[in-house]
């Protein structure tokens, strides 16, 4: 992959056609951050990009798996369509309601240009497959994704 | 990042003949067919155990028919398999958006001219850089086309009819492609606003992954009749296109996950796996499903067929003659990510069921009424793109594939290797250079992107068309050697 930012934060495991990561995090926010990261590095090294663009990002999802591919999902979307690469994130509240799971996050980087930036193959979309949000006995968390190329 | 093992197929699979390998029922609880790989000895070798383990899944689901089935070109996707096809009855089955896959519609088209390889391979390097500028690929490329909401409406309910109304082709474009260039199901307002932004600038961009577009000539001739109707002879150049329905299609599949994720709930249908979310086939979700996957679907013949206008045109200016006399007529176009409302007999009883291909041509019969007429003596061409630097070929559809596999053949070589193990192995620049010797020019956004498809990462395409040829699922008609490649 692209990127070779920190061991800590997320690791490439062995898929044949597509991309498959683990992301950790001492907070669930974090691990989804760092899930972001791992995600955009698939396409492009991340580090070293600029931060001058941002995206608020709202949404709900009726489980905290389903969150997370909607997370990753939203970042994807607002990528190709206002063509940013994202490459900081701040997750300010996952939380839970009666029936339902809500993000409030940030996402930051900059506008796509081709004549600087040097893509690998597109992330066309978060998938479902294998997919896992757990917790270990210490407390930190880790996140699971396999994501269409 | 360790390599998965491969399995040691022999403890699960029951050898049925010498390319067609059963999962039986008892492999998994809920089976309610037994899984069917058509696989040679061979290839059964780098078969992964995630593959069995997605086409056994499938087999659990409500109203498939027969068998749970994948191609030689198998390997593990997403919910079902890559070269998986499934076929479930329109009243008690289901309908699946991981039937089909993320690239609704990508799929393969081949264009014909009267140029002979010696004519164009001199100027093949300066060709291929024209093309690569003039179809924009990769991440991030945009189209040359603004168009507009009501256009982009257009597009997805008329599909290549749309492109060629707009001035974007012929109107004999649309006799041979698979049909006829548009779902008629299609219905734009199942749509949503997400799918209609992506969609709306990427008309006629080929995008990035495995996608390409690739100059070719006829190297061999295996059937010199069926190839006389297609119109090949030896020696003979064509362009073939593969690419499918960008980010309009992975929106579109996207948002039917989490519909049809509610739905599985609601009809109290139990899934092994969430990514294979479904609804009953007649239910309102399911509907909806099929009538926006149409409208991917037609996105994606309407972005094949512009790609296909702007080919011609670069044609044009380089060989410096009209596109008539330089025969650039287009042979055919397959989908191979799509689910059809198709009749079938099965067990002696005609039934319409709805077939899933997802990384599987449809490889209809002679005589049969959806095959254009030019070609019903002899079945519809069945495309088969190899990877990047490897042989493609063409074969035609047969009746045994009605009778074994729902009228349906393999899509392509079918991955082996990893794009990140590619990337550590094979260096892009290398593999530009090897292949140059080899006479193929490769034009691509960026070096890893050439390593990432080089040909070793795919299974090689001849052994997995022979699979299917001595089958007799689909007959070989001519082998096509790449001259130059543009990749996204």
């Amino acid at each position: 992959m692209a990127g070779e930012i920190s061991a800590e934060k997320f690791e490439y495991l062995y898929h044949i056609a597509d991309a498959k990561f683990k992301a950790y995090g001492s907070t669930l926010e974090e691990a989804f951050e760092n899930a972001a990261i791992a995600m955009f590095n698939v396409m492009i090294n991340t580090s070293g990009l600029e931060v001058c663009e941002s995206r608020d990002i709202e949404i709900e999802s009726s489980d905290i798996k389903g969150l997370l591919v909607d997370w990753l999902g939203e970042l994807l979307y607002l990528f190709e369509v206002d063509e940013i690469i994202f490459s900081e994130f701040k997750i300010i509240s996952i939380e839970k309601t009666n029936d339902s799971f809500s993000l409030k996050g940030r996402a930051s980087g900059e506008h796509i240009d081709l004549s600087r930036h040097n893509f690998d193959t597109q992330v066309k979309a978060v998938t479902f497959h294998d997919l896992q949000v757990e917790s270990d006995k210490t407390g930190r968390f880790w996140v699971q994704v396999v994501v269409d190329t | 990042m360790a390599q998965e093992s491969t399995l040691d197929a022999a403890s699960i699979l029951t050898k049925v003949n010498d390319h067609t390998w059963d999962i039986p029922r008892t492999y998994k609880h809920g089976m309610r067919v037994p899984g069917r790989i058509f696989v040679s000895e061979k290839l059964l070798v780098g078969l992964e155990h995630e593959t069995l383990e997605q086409i056994s899944n499938v087999a659990t689901l409500p109203g498939i028919q027969k068998y749970a089935m994948a191609m030689p070109d198998a390997h593990s996707g997403y919910g079902f398999p890559i070269g998986g096809v499934a076929a479930f009855d329109r009243d008690t089955g289901i309908i699946s958006p991981g039937g089909v896959g993320y690239d609704i519609n990508c799929g393969v088209r081949i264009i014909k001219t009267n140029l002979t390889v010696d004519e164009v391979r001199p100027g093949m390097k300066e060709l291929i850089d024209l093309l690569f500028h003039d179809i924009p690929s990769g991440v991030g490329s945009k189209s040359k086309i603004r168009a507009s909401d009501s256009e982009l409406t257009d597009a997805f309910l008329h599909g290549a009819k749309w492109a060629v109304d707009s001035g974007y082709g012929v109107k004999e474009d649309l006799e041979h492609c698979e049909e006829k260039g548009y779902m008629k199901i299609a219905d734009p307002s199942k749509i949503g606003e997400k799918a209609r932004n992506r969609g709306k600038p990427q008309f006629g961009t080929l995008g990035s992954g495995n996608h390409f577009l690739e100059v070719q000539y006829v190297d061999e001739i295996f059937d010199p009749n069926v190839a006389k109707v297609f119109g090949l002879e030896k020696g003979q150049v064509t362009i073939m296109i593969h690419c499918g329905s960008r980010g309009a299609g992975h929106q579109i599949c996207d948002d039917y996950l989490k519909i049809l994720d509610k739905a599985t709930r609601k009809y109290g249908i139990e899934l092994p796996d969430r990514q294979l979310a479904c609804a009953p086939a007649e239910s309102p979700e399911g509907q909806n499903y099929y009538k926006a996957m149409a409208a991917g679907a037609n996105y994606a013949w309407a972005n094949r067929q512009v790609i296909t206008h702007w080919v011609r045109e670069t044609f044009t200016r380089f060989f410096k003659r009209d596109m008539d006399d330089l025969g650039m007529e287009l042979i055919y176009d397959v989908a191979h990510n799509v689910a059809k409302l198709e009749e079938h007999t099965i067990d002696g009883i005609k039934k319409m069921v709805y077939v899933h291909r997802k990384g599987a041509t449809r490889a209809f019969p002679p005589g049969h009424r959806d095959v254009p007429s030019v070609y019903r003596t002899v079945g519809q061409p069945v495309l088969i793109p190899g990877s990047m630097g490897t042989p493609s070929f063409v074969l035609h559809g047969t009746q045994k594939a009605m009778e074994l596999t729902f009228g349906s053949a393999c899509h392509g070589a079918g991955r082996v290797s990893s794009r990140a193990a590619a990337k550590r192995v094979f260096s892009g620049e290398t593999i530009q250079k090897e292949l140059a010797a080899r006479g193929i020019s490769v034009r691509a956004t960026h070096p890893s992107v050439i390593a990432e498809e080089a040909p070793g990462v795919y299974k090689i395409s001849e052994d997995v068309v022979d699979v299917v040829h001595q089958l007799g699922i689909a007959r070989k008609v001519v082998k096509l050697m790449p001259l130059g490649v543009a990749k996204g």
